[in-house]
């Protein structure tokens, strides 16, 4: 059973152009995704591919245009008022940016409790003991709690970031990028803290993240969008052992390695398309090496090429 | 004879409490043709060695010591009006964000033709053209109708491009890159990667990059200069060191990063961690090594003596008294 199952979502952006007309970008366009309790689904795609606005949308930060965002037995999508705001301590969201990410004017200590104030959750007199203990969890000293948000390396901000995700409980964390603006040995700790917590505590993260050696460390399932679809999803081992779609092939060709293996396989060249004047076919079809006329026709539907092995494109494998 | 000797850099950085060097008792040589990376996290010196060789060192830093000899000329003690001819027409550089580093209020043509007018004394019209040229060769699809564009026009690959352009303009002998695909995605990298290979090897172009990724350096570079705390850690080769990593510092530099496995199966284990942090700039310069606090191998030597660079049997150099005993 899954825990949080994500249906035909669609989020799409409003466009002013000129002469008064408006048209729509449309950032997440049919994707659907489950993720089981206890597990993470990695989300990876270029810049501007719509990986954060879908798991934005599914935490109700981005309104959806559609579809159905189930979290256990609930559909977030249709929660509104109240209802809402109590569903929102069982999302919770890790940002990228540990600078701007929390308030310069508040105790490390106030932004970890700010959550549980907000949502009434747990009692008032346990809250300072709860606290204390989320900053154990992520390896925080207790005095800590009284510095500032600029008294602290980018490490350790993160760190307070993760603890106020934690506040609450939640049954699912969105990992925006987590680690992609620290240096690389404190991302080292900041990843090996992520999976102590999950397998101590359980949780369930959507990861998003550009950097493919960090998702193949860190993920149980992984789905590539590109331009706001889902072109490749499949199990971690299946998808970099034998991915299907040219754009994984592309993106896994594309990263520079310490082994020094000569870098072999697809290279993509020309453009994205326009987002705002998508072409009738497949939106890959611009920078594919192997495409064909029939893919600028109409887009490939994403079927199961093997069991749980979902591929959009005409021309799967080799 | 080397196109860049570095010879026992001292830069020190004027702070409230008396200078500190950010740079120490930095070598390093770098022949024509050839691709040198400086790898290590932020805060250890690489921008500011980039800095120093542009001569375009901030007001509160000045070279405390030692030499920076370029194709036959040393630059630490050249008038600036000199200095202003080398940069541009014999070194230049690629900064890290290519949406901050072009001007947003001129055309990318005007923008490469400037450079041209200024160093290479062009027309205005032989300017222009010369930009399109220099635009097709960097791969910008339709460079022709592409030279009127503005910066926000361009894509951020596209105007990594432009700028690669810029620095291609007046052929130089050097060209500096500081972190020029940190701020793209992984396949715009590869294309830029390539585009600097390709470039390197066509015009005989020196590169230096700089960078905190050993994917890169693997992919780019001949010879590396790990640094740390304004120190080199280890200096080589970069199959030597990449093969067999004798600093614990770079050990830990690549072993902490999560690598493309071939073999997707292995088991996870823990990433190596590096604890703590670079220290801060004002213990830059105490006679100890300054990795000590955060190096597992670390023992009482470490902390009263800054070890020298010895000799390691694969070609390399590295600053670490576990090799002074073999």
């Amino acid at each position: 059973m899954s825990l949080l199952e994500i249906k035909n979502l669609s989020v799409r952006f409003r466009v002013k152009r000129a002469w008064g007309k408006s048209s729509y970008l449309h950032a997440v366009d049919d994707v659907s995704l489950s993720v089981p309790r206890g597990q993470t689904l990695a989300l990876v795609g270029e810049s501007g591919s719509g990986k954060t606005t879908a798991a934005l949308a599914a935490a109700r930060l981005v309104p959806a245009a559609g579809g159905s965002v189930m979290l256990g037995d609930t559909d977030l999508l249709k929660l509104e008022g109240e209802a809402l705001r109590q569903a929102r301590a069982r999302v919770q969201v890790i940002f990228q940016d540990p600078y701007s990410s929390l308030n310069p004017r508040l105790r490390a200590g106030a932004i970890v409790r700010e959550p549980m104030d907000a949502l009434g959750t747990p009692d008032k007199p346990d809250r300072d003991a709860r606290v204390a203990e989320l900053f154990a969890q992520v390896g925080l000293r207790p005095e800590q709690r009284a510095l500032f948000p600029h008294q602290f390396s980018g490490g350790q901000r993160q760190r307070i970031g993760i603890a106020r995700a934690l506040a609450t409980s939640p049954d699912l964390i969105v990992c925006d990028e987590a680690v992609s603006a620290l240096d690389v040995a404190v991302q080292a700790q900041i990843l090996n803290l992520l999976r102590r917590l999950q397998t101590d505590l359980g949780l369930t993260y959507l990861f998003i993240s550009h950097d493919l050696g960090v998702v193949q460390h860190m993920s149980d399932r992984v789905a590539v969008m590109y331009m706001g679809r889902i072109v490749e999803e499949a199990d971690r081992i299946a998808l970099f052992s034998n991915p299907q779609h040219p754009y994984t092939q592309a993106l896994l060709a594309a990263v520079p390695s310490v082994e020094r293996a000569k870098r072999s396989g697809v290279k993509m060249t020309g453009e994205a398309p326009d987002p705002l004047n998508p072409p009738p076919g497949c939106m890959f079809a611009s920078r594919c090496p192997k495409v064909q006329p029939s893919c600028k026709a109409s887009p490939p539907p994403l079927d199961a090429q093997a069991p749980d092995h979902r591929v959009a494109c005409f021309f799967p494998g080799e | 004879m080397s196109l860049l000797t570095v010879e026992n850099l001292r830069i020190e950085l004027a702070l409230r409490s008396g200078p500190a060097p950010v740079i120490d008792d930095l070598s390093l040589t770098l022949e024509a043709g050839k691709t040198l990376s400086f790898v290590g996290e932020s805060g250890c010196g690489k921008s500011m060695t980039a800095l120093a060789i542009m001569g375009l060192l901030p007001d509160v830093g000045r070279v405390a010591h030692g030499t920076i000899r370029f194709d036959g000329e040393e630059l630490t003690t050249l008038p600036d009006t000199r200095l202003r001819e080398i940069r541009g027409n014999d070194i230049s550089m690629i900064f890290q964000e290519p949406m901050t580093s072009l001007n947003p209020v001129y055309t990318v043509g005007e923008q490469i033709a400037e450079v041209l007018r200024r160093h290479k004394g062009m027309s205005q019209r032989d300017a222009w053209t010369r930009a399109i040229d220099l635009l097709d060769s960097v791969r910008i699809p339709n460079a022709k109708s592409r030279v009127s564009a503005y910066p926000h026009e361009m894509s951020g690959g596209q105007r990594q491009r432009v700028m690669i352009a810029m620095a291609l303009s007046c052929a130089p002998k050097l060209i500096i890159a500081d972190e020029p695909t940190t701020a793209l995605d992984v396949t715009v990298q590869a294309q830029i990667f390539e585009l600097l290979r390709d470039l390197a090897r066509d015009t005989g172009t020196a590169l230096i990059l700089i960078t905190h990724d050993m994917g890169a350096v693997a992919e780019m570079a001949d010879d590396v200069v790990v640094m740390y705390a304004g120190r080199a850690a280890e200096v080589g080769p970069v199959d030597a060191i990449l093969k067999d990593p004798r600093h614990p510092y770079t050990q830990g530099l690549i072993s902490c990063v999560p690598h493309l496995k071939a073999d997707p199966t292995a088991a996870r284990h823990d990433l190596t961690e590096i604890p703590g942090i670079v220290p801060p700039l004002s213990s830059f310069g105490t006679d100890s090594c300054l990795f000590a606090s955060r190096c597992a191998h670390a023992h009482d030597r470490c902390l009263s003596a800054r070890p020298k660079a010895f000799a390691c049997p694969a070609g390399q150099f590295a600053a670490c008294w576990l090799e002074a005993d073999g």
